[in-house]
């Protein structure tokens, strides 16, 4: 719930981008949910053949965050692919530019 | 394009390329001498957001010196020099290290070398005639773990792959200027060229020991460069392109 709030907050005041939070939401829903249905938790447990449900919501837990972390991962990438491609076409642009002056 | 005062003059199609990134000790030495060695030939030093007077001391020894706005490490500063020359229409460029290792009179046998054998790389090595003394002992087993590993890979012996003298064509400055390893890029580079069906040279070349400023590896990094370099190599033959392959390989 309070990654939930966290989210939402950070949303609305423009720390994070929308297409951002999604990850995070729906990886907070999905605990939030878990959290609530103890009978839900039970079956996963079931089908991951764990015998202590608890344990079977950190594993979920820290499965989702890393699937958000690897994302994230994969965002960074492609910032720091367009900032170098960026940075290479400003140093080419102001490089002509100071010769033609 | 406008006329950046680089532009090639008539029959000029050679570039130097510089990199440099904090090079004030070396890098008017290293401009003046290629301009001995190669008259006319003009010199880019493309500056890694250098701290110093890297930049004055280039211009001061009669460089164009290419500016980056902030520090790309060398893969991103030597492939901002290969867009520069590929767009500007050259057909060589001879990528010569800023802190003084590589000697410009060997120059002009890299680009006799990428002309008469027209291959798209010409690596400048310390290794084809005789060994060199200026290797550090983790360089050199560095360096024969990579022989090891590109040789099954490139289908021929490769001396120096860790060697930053090297000359490529307008074909390879096409390739490269699209695509080029950001980091420790001279391993990647030679299977980059395999997966095009590119073929490359060596040319035996004099080396010098650095004299100024210190090596971007450090023996800290030298287990991060070594991981890095082989999953780089990894990742690039995974790439693999079957029907550019079957171009003619190694001369």
């Amino acid at each position: 719930m309070v990654l939930i709030v966290l989210v939402l907050s950070s949303v609305r005041r423009a720390h994070i981008r929308v297409e951002y939070s999604v990850s995070w939401l729906l990886a907070s829903v999905a605990l939030l949910v878990l959290s609530l249905n103890p009978g839900l938790i039970e079956r996963a447990a079931y089908a991951f053949g764990i015998t202590y449900a608890p344990v079977a919501l950190l594993l979920i837990a820290g499965a989702a965050f890393l699937l958000v972390f690897f994302r994230i991962s994969v965002i960074i990438s492609k910032l720091k692919d367009d900032n170098i491609a960026l940075a290479q076409r400003l140093a080419i642009v102001e490089y002509h530019q100071r010769n033609t002056q | 394009m406008s006329d950046s005062g680089l532009t090639p003059a008539t029959g000029q199609r050679m570039l130097v390329l510089v990199p440099a990134f904090n090079e004030e000790g070396a890098i008017a030495r290293v401009v003046e001498s290629i301009r001995r060695e190669v008259p006319g030939v003009p010199v880019i030093v493309v500056d890694d957001c250098s701290i110093d007077t890297t930049i004055q001391e280039a211009r001061g020894a009669g460089a164009h010196v290419l500016c980056l706005p902030h520090h790309l490490g060398l893969g991103g500063c030597v492939q901002t020099g290969y867009k520069l020359a590929f767009e500007l229409g050259y057909e060589y460029v001879i990528r010569v290290d800023g802190d003084g290792q590589h000697d410009p009179r060997d120059i002009p046998r890299i680009l006799a070398a990428l002309r008469s054998s027209g291959c798209e790389m010409a690596i400048g090595s310390r290794f084809v005639e005789e060994s060199s003394d200026h290797t550090s002992i983790s360089r050199s087993l560095g360096i024969h773990l990579f022989r090891a590993v590109l040789r099954p890979i490139l289908g021929k012996p490769v001396h120096d792959p860790t060697s930053g003298f090297v000359g490529v064509n307008r074909r390879a400055l096409a390739v490269f200027s699209k695509s080029f390893p950001l980091e420790y890029p001279e391993i990647e580079t030679l299977v980059v060229l395999q997966r095009k069906a590119f073929t490359f040279v060596e040319v035996p070349c004099r080396f010098h020991p650095r004299t100024t400023g210190r090596s971007s590896i450090t023996p800290l990094k030298s287990i991060y460069y070594i991981v890095h370099v082989l999953l780089g190599v990894l990742i690039n033959v995974l790439k693999y392109e079957g029907g550019a392959r079957r171009g003619v390989r190694g001369k």
